[in-house]
């Protein structure tokens, strides 16, 4: 019975958005609520990927290509609702309560066991966050020198499979809850270097880390498994292939690169690490 | 003597036939073997058959029961546990040493030492007070904070400080609580003796009342077992912190369950041994 | 003064409740002194006032000639002098007989556990528990614990022994066991003071009987004449009910 009426309903909603959108509609009927893109981020979610933790206002590198998507979707921006959800809700067993859900996962095959991921809409390089006193103290922007460095990184994050292909550390990182913890740990001096993706890093440089500098950064050409971030999605989400549409669209024309130059330009000029 | 020679009576009648007594007893005991069994057996079966139909079933058995995530990363979580068990062997013996200093702060009577006195009531409140993860958040990133190098600086010096602080705090309260336990009369016995009050303490008093609390302690070491995956939260990757790389890593919550089991296999047997010595206890005072 | 211990005037409250209403009294050396009285009468407490454990608020006691209940004096060296045995053993649980008996000489005196074992081994041997020195307190009898915390007490090598109605808390048939080794005791001149409900054993061997009423030593004497032609009423009465 609930099956016959959810269908029924679905192919009412979808004759209706049809005829009020007109073409590009291919998330009809694939979305949580009729006419609605929800959209996931973080908790709070961070410099300079949304603006002052307000998505809605659509600055920020994810927040504006979050509202670039949904326009190519055929979404206008009343459309689009935001919701919060920590990493752990997004992975969980039962019913999303998010069409999709971006706060820079990178993407990996392992990751992809569970959940569904789009195209990549970001190819992040990943940046040495440390402290001008580490680097008075002689660290450089060599591997050699990175591997005596003493590493911390936030536990769920794709930096540290990284930390241990690339950099291979002497001593084994330490690991924290999030972005403030590391940054605790290393104003305390218990670590010397933390491997953020670069616009985090950048930001945190530059206005949280008393002290803070960049070593340097591993271009995504440099590693075999770039850190490429994708959308999350809950798996076999049959919105997957217009949200992958709508993001090849737009890496295409330009346009993501348009939004990438706006928001993240600073991440150029950062040494590369030899 | 009259009563052992009806107690021997019953053992000698015992040896040819049983009493109607025992006769009625075995009968019950039986009916109530048959009955826990079945009313186990249908239990079993109910959560073995319905939870599966459950519509999110799959779904929960594929994040949470997932036989290839759990052979991956199992044997990387007994290896991170073993950090569990060192922090946890070089923090028990810190414990129960500040635990009984305080405890003994809190029992000194000469008006001279009354300033200690004072300390160990406020330390057993202050911290009695605060949540374990508190601690170690304002201890473990709060004191290195002060500018001290590397090692003196490391997280694990300034979290097992903050466990010491909360644990030992727990620790005085108990052997407190033993001590108050021991008769008066023991303390008179052996000051009658000519004894200085210290070795009274010493050789009396205290000895008994560490034995009486042998039980409640193991239940707070228990606790702390636990509470060691806390001080992940400033940087040591223990099990409780691998299984969050190895969630994150497959985006799969299998690797806590493993955690759950490592965890379980351990405090299990602890906390059934502390049962047995408060048990055996009970019994040697009624 | 004209004892080896001589009270006088000695007052103790608790609280608002007087125990000791000024008590006089002298035990000569080698004399064995018997209190007796109702529960409530104020043995226990003159007692543990005999040998500091309760401080005295009023009056004095005197050992050869010093006061030792002045108040500030530590209390200590003048409890090695005065041994008490308490109605309920009071051993201490954790220890075997032996380590209960050795452990004050030990810590005070200083010996050593060789030093002190034939000495102390002789002690168990002549109060009948040579094969209970390795027990456990609650592996022996009633009888036997209390034997132990004489022996304890003796270890000290005090000069007066106080006993708190020792047989009290025994089962009958061991009351006999217990007042052999005070009779032991006796003969080998040990001064004395018990606090008692075995009349008989009273009228046999005392040398002196105190009667106490309210914190009050109604009347005292040799034992014959105490037990035989009493003086006062009150003491008539208390023996006609106990005797």
């Amino acid at each position: 019975m609930k099956l016959i009426a959810s269908s029924a309903l679905a192919l009412m909603c979808t004759s209706v958005a049809a005829f009020a959108m007109g073409e590009g509609t291919c998330a009809a009927g694939k979305t949580l609520s009729e006419g609605t893109l929800t959209i996931a981020t973080g908790n709070p979610a961070y410099y300079p990927w949304v603006m002052n933790d307000a998505p809605e206002s659509g600055e920020g590198f994810e927040a504006a290509v979050a509202y670039a998507i949904a326009d190519k979707m055929g979404f206008s921006a009343d459309q689009v609702t935001w919701v919060r959800t920590s990493f752990d809700e997004a992975i969980q067993p039962g019913a999303k309560n998010f069409d999709f859900n971006m706060q820079q996962y990178s993407i990996t095959p392992e990751r992809e066991e569970m959940v569904d991921f789009s195209l990549p809409y970001y190819v992040s390089s990943m940046a040495v966050l440390t402290t001008q006193s580490v680097v008075d103290a002689g660290a450089e922007a060599t591997l050699d020198s990175l591997q005596g460095l003493k590493w911390g990184a936030v536990a769920t994050t794709t930096a540290l499979p990284i930390l241990a292909e690339v950099v291979k550390p002497a001593s084994d990182p330490l690991l924290y809850n999030d972005n403030a913890d590391v940054n605790a740990a290393i104003m305390a001096g218990q670590i010397d270097a933390a491997l953020y993706d670069l616009p985090t890093a950048l930001y945190l440089s530059a206005v949280v880390v008393d002290g803070g500098t960049l070593l340097g950064q591993f271009p995504p050409e440099q590693s075999e498994n770039p850190d490429k971030f994708g959308l999350l999605m809950e798996e076999g989400n049959p919105l997957r292939e217009c949200v992958d549409a709508a993001i090849t669209d737009l890496s295409e024309s330009g346009a993501l690169a348009a939004i990438e130059a706006e928001w993240l330009a600073e991440a150029t000029g950062v040494p590369v690490i030899k | 003597m009259t009563t052992s020679k009806v107690g021997n009576g019953a053992v000698s009648s015992r040896a040819k036939a049983p009493t109607r007594r025992e006769l009625y007893e075995a009968n019950v005991r039986r009916r109530a073997t048959r009955i826990a069994l079945i009313s186990t057996i249908s239990v079993g079966l109910a959560i073995f058959f319905l939870v599966p139909l459950a519509p999110g079933w799959e779904a929960v058995q594929r994040s949470f029961f997932n036989g290839r995530v759990f052979a991956a990363t199992f044997p990387g979580l007994v290896e991170a546990f073993l950090l569990n068990v060192m922090i946890f062997a070089w923090s028990a013996p810190l414990i129960a040493v500040t635990g009984l200093a305080i405890a003994l702060c809190r029992d000194t009577r000469a008006p001279a030492l009354f300033p200690l006195r004072l300390f160990g009531m406020a330390y057993t409140d202050v911290f009695r007070g605060l949540p374990v993860v508190l601690v170690i958040y304002i201890i473990g990133f709060g004191v290195p904070g002060l500018g001290l190098p590397r090692p003196w600086n490391s997280p694990y010096i300034w979290g097992t400080l903050a466990l010491v602080l909360v644990y030992s705090a727990y620790v005085a309260e108990v052997i407190r609580s033993g001590i108050d336990s021991i008769h008066h009369s023991q303390r008179s016995a052996a000051a009658s003796l000519g004894l200085s009050d210290r070795d009274i303490m010493r050789f009396v008093v205290l000895p008994q009342a560490i034995r009486n609390v042998v039980p409640a302690n193991m239940n707070l070491f228990i606790a702390l077992q636990k509470d060691v995956a806390l001080l992940s939260f400033i940087g040591p990757v223990e099990i409780f912190r691998q299984a969050g790389v190895y969630k994150s890593l497959y985006a799969n919550f299998t690797p806590y369950v493993g955690a759950a089991l490592i965890f379980l296999a351990l405090t299990i047997p602890a906390t059934r041994y502390a049962d047995y010595l408060m048990n055996k206890q009970n019994r040697a005072r009624t | 003064m004209t004892g080896k211990l001589s009270l006088r005037g000695v007052r103790k409250w608790f609280g608002e409740n007087e125990v000791c209403k000024g008590i006089d009294l002298d035990v000569a050396d080698g004399e064995m002194v018997c209190l007796i009285g109702a529960s409530g009468s104020g043995k226990s407490t003159l007692l543990r006032c005999m040998n500091l454990l309760e401080p005295i608020d009023d009056g004095a006691i005197f050992l050869d000639g010093v006061d030792i209940a002045e108040p500030g004096l530590d209390p200590q060296p003048i409890r090695q002098k005065i041994g008490i045995v308490f109605q309920s053993y009071n051993l201490f649980p954790h220890m075997t007989a032996l380590e209960n008996v050795m452990l004050a000489p030990r810590r005070v005196h200083g010996h050593g556990r060789e030093e002190l074992r034939p000495k102390v081994a002789q002690m168990f041997e002549r109060f009948g528990l040579g094969d209970r020195t390795d027990h456990y307190p609650d592996q022996l009898s009633g009888g036997q614990q209390q034997r132990v915390a004489i022996i304890r007490a003796l270890a000290m090598e005090p000069q007066i022994m106080l006993f708190d109605e020792i047989t009290s808390a025994l089962d009958p048939e061991l009351v006999g066991e217990v007042l052999d080794v005070l009779r032991d005791l006796r003969k080998q001149g040990m001064t004395m003071v018990l606090a008692t409900h075995e009349m008989g054993f009273a009228r046999e061997l005392a040398d002196k009987v105190c009667f106490l009423e309210a914190g009050r030593i109604l009347e005292q004497g040799p034992p014959d004449q105490l037990f035989s032609a009493p003086r006062e009423e009150r003491t008539k009465a208390f023996l006609s009910r106990v005797l």
